[in-house]
C-alpha cells in the first residue's frame, strides 16, 4: 500500500472531495462569531493514517484548494501548503499503524493522538504564520496568534472525529487470527 | 449545485485560453504581486487586472457576491494588523511621521497608514485574478490541463476524481445528516461543543463508511481498465495551446521579472517614499 497505486489515487480524490464538502458546507458554530470548528482535519488524519503520507498530502492540497478556490476569496496558499504539510506528517507519523487489517488499539490511540497535536503545532503554528509573514509581511504577533487559535480549534476536533473514526473504521475491519478452528 | 464552483461559461478572449495556461498565469501573477511590496507595480497590476474583466465579458453583476467575501476579509485583517501592531509601519521605513498631533502606541502614523495602504492594494492586485480564474475555468477542464503543465497524470487524475464526487459525497452528507437529525441528534447552538463535535462524529462514520466502500469500488473499476498502465493518457476535456496562450504565459513570466528587478531598485520589498 505504501506505494503511488491505483487506490491511493482514488483515496485521495475522494478524500479530497471529502475535505472539501465538510470544509465548506459543514458549519458547526463554535460560539465565537465568524468562527466555525473544522471538522475536516479530523478526516484528514483518518485519511493519511489509512492510506499513508502521499494520500494525506494531497488531500489536503487539493481539497484546502478548491475550499478557497470555491469561495473566491483568493488561494491562501501559507494556509493550503499548511494543511497539506498536516496530512503529509500524520501519514509518516503513522505509518506504521494498521487500521486496515483491523488494529487501533490504546497504544496506537496514544500514538496517533500525539501525532495530531504536533503535526498541527508543525502546521499552524510554524509553518502558516512563517508563510504569511514571508508573503504578505504581515505583523509576526497576529499571525502567531491566529496560528495558536487554529491549532488549538484542530486538535480538538481531530481528537475527538480523527480517533472515533479510526476507531469505528477499525472495528469494521476483521482481524488477523479472528476464526478459529473448532476441534 | 451546478454552480458550486462559479464558472460561467461565455465566449471570450480569457475563456478560449486553455485552463492549464490560466492556471500558470494565475501562479505567476499572485507570486509577483506577493513578492513586492512596490506601490507604483502594485497600483499597474490592480489596473490591468481591471481591464481584464471586460475582455473576459465577466460582469461586476456576476461576482458581485464574491467581492463581498472578499471585502469583509480584507476589512478584518486590516483592522487586525492595526490593532496587533500599530507600529509595523515604523519598522519597515525606519521614519516615524506622526499625524494629528497625536502621540503614542496607537497614534496614526504616516508610515502606517502607507503600509495599510500597500497591504490594501496587496489584495486589490491578486484577488481580482483569481475571481477571474475561478469564472472563467471549466473545473473539468483545468483538472485536464494539469497534466499538460507537468503534474503527473495521476495526481491530475486524483483532481478529476475529487470534482467527480464532491457532489456525491455532498448528496451523502446531506442524507446522513437527516437521518441522524430525525434520530435526536443537535447540531445547532442549543448542545454544548463537545456534543456538538460527538454528533459531527455520529454523521461522519457512516459517511466515511461508504466513502470507503468507494474507494474500493472505483479503484477496482479502474484497476479493471488498466489504469497506470501506460506513461501517457489522453483526456476528454484537454486543449492543445494556441499561440495566444503562449503570449498570456509569457507576460506573466516578464510580470515576476519586472517584481524581482524592482526588488533590487527599491534594495528590499517595499518602496520607501519616507527617505
Amino acid at each position: 500500500m505504501r506505494k503511488f497505486s491505483v487506490k491511493t489515487v482514488v483515496a485521495t480524490g475522494i478524500g479530497a472531495a471529502l475535505f472539501f464538502v465538510l470544509g465548506r458546507f459543514v458549519a458547526i458554530p463554535s460560539g465565537i462569531p465568524n468562527t466555525n470548528i473544522s471538522i475536516q482535519y479530523g478526516v484528514l488524519a483518518f485519511i493519511s493514517a489509512v492510506f499513508g503520507p502521499i494520500a494525506g498530502l494531497l488531500s489536503g492540497l487539493i481539497g484546502h484548494f478548491f475550499i478557497d478556490f470555491s469561495f473566491g476569496w483568493g488561494v491562501w496558499w501559507s494556509w493550503v501548503i499548511a494543511s497539506a504539510v498536516f496530512g503529509c506528517a500524520m501519514g509518516f507519523a503513522t505509518k506504521k499503524m494498521d487500521i486496515e487489517g483491523g488494529v487501533f488499539t490504546g497504544k496506537n490511540i496514544a500514538i496517533f493522538n500525539i501525532a495530531q497535536v504536533i503535526s498541527h503545532i508543525i502546521a499552524w503554528v510554524v509553518i502558516a504564520p512563517t508563510l504569511d509573514i514571508l508573503i504578505y509581511q504581515e505583523p509576526a504577533n497576529k499571525v502567531y496568534l491566529q496560528g495558536l487559535t487554529g491549532a488549538g480549534v484542530n486538535i480538538l476536533t481531530t481528537a475527538i472525529v480523527g480517533t472515533l473514526l479510526c476507531v469505528a473504521y477499525a472495528a469494521t475491519k476483521p482481524k488477523k487470527d479472528s476464526l478459529k478452528e473448532e476441534n | 449545485m451546478t454552480n458550486l464552483f462559479n464558472y460561467i461559461d461565455r465566449k471570450s478572449k480569457v475563456h478560449d485560453l486553455t485552463g492549464a495556461t490560466k492556471f500558470v498565469c494565475l501562479l505567476l501573477w499572485s507570486f509577483a504581486a506577493m513578492y513586492t511590496y512596490d506601490t507604483r507595480f502594485l497600483l499597474a497590476l490592480t489596473a490591468l487586472s481591471l481591464i481584464l474583466f471586460p475582455l473576459s465579458k465577466i460582469r461586476v453583476k456576476d461576482v458581485s457576491f464574491m467581492l463581498g467575501f472578499t471585502a469583509v476579509f480584507m476589512i478584518l485583517n486590516n483592522v487586525l494588523v492595526y490593532l496587533f501592531s500599530p507600529q509595523h509601519g515604523t519598522e519597515i521605513y525606519g521614519t516615524c511621521t506622526y499625524l494629528f498631533g497625536l502621540t503614542g502606541k496607537y497614534a496614526p502614523t504616516k508610515e502606517q497608514l502607507f503600509y495599510h495602504f500597500n497591504y490594501f492594494l496587496k489584495y486589490l492586485a491578486s484577488i481580482p485574478v483569481v475571481i477571474l480564474f475561478v469564472s472563467t475555468t471549466n473545473p473539468s477542464e483545468f483538472a485536464a490541463s494539469l497534466n499538460k503543465i507537468g503534474v503527473k497524470y495521476s495526481i491530475a487524475y486524483s483532481v478529476a476524481l475529487a470534482l467527480r464526487y464532491i457532489p456525491d459525497v455532498q448528496k451523502e452528507y446531506d442524507e446522513i445528516s437527516k437521518a441522524q437529525q430525525a434520530r435526536g441528534i443537535e447540531m445547532s447552538k442549543k448542545a454544548t461543543l463537545i456534543n456538538r463535535i460527538k454528533s459531527a462524529a455520529a454523521i461522519l462514520i457512516p459517511l466515511i463508511l461508504t466513502s470507503m466502500d468507494r474507494v474500493e469500488i472505483v479503484s477496482n473499476a479502474m484497476e479493471l481498465r488498466g489504469f497506470g498502465k501506460n506513461k501517457k493518457r489522453t483526456w476528454y476535456m484537454g486543449r492543445p495551446f494556441k499561440a495566444s496562450d503562449i503570449l498570456a504565459m509569457a507576460f506573466c513570466v516578464l510580470l515576476v521579472v519586472i517584481a524581482a528587478l524592482l526588488n533590487i531598485i527599491n534594495k528590499s520589498r517595499f518602496y520607501n517614499p519616507f527617505v
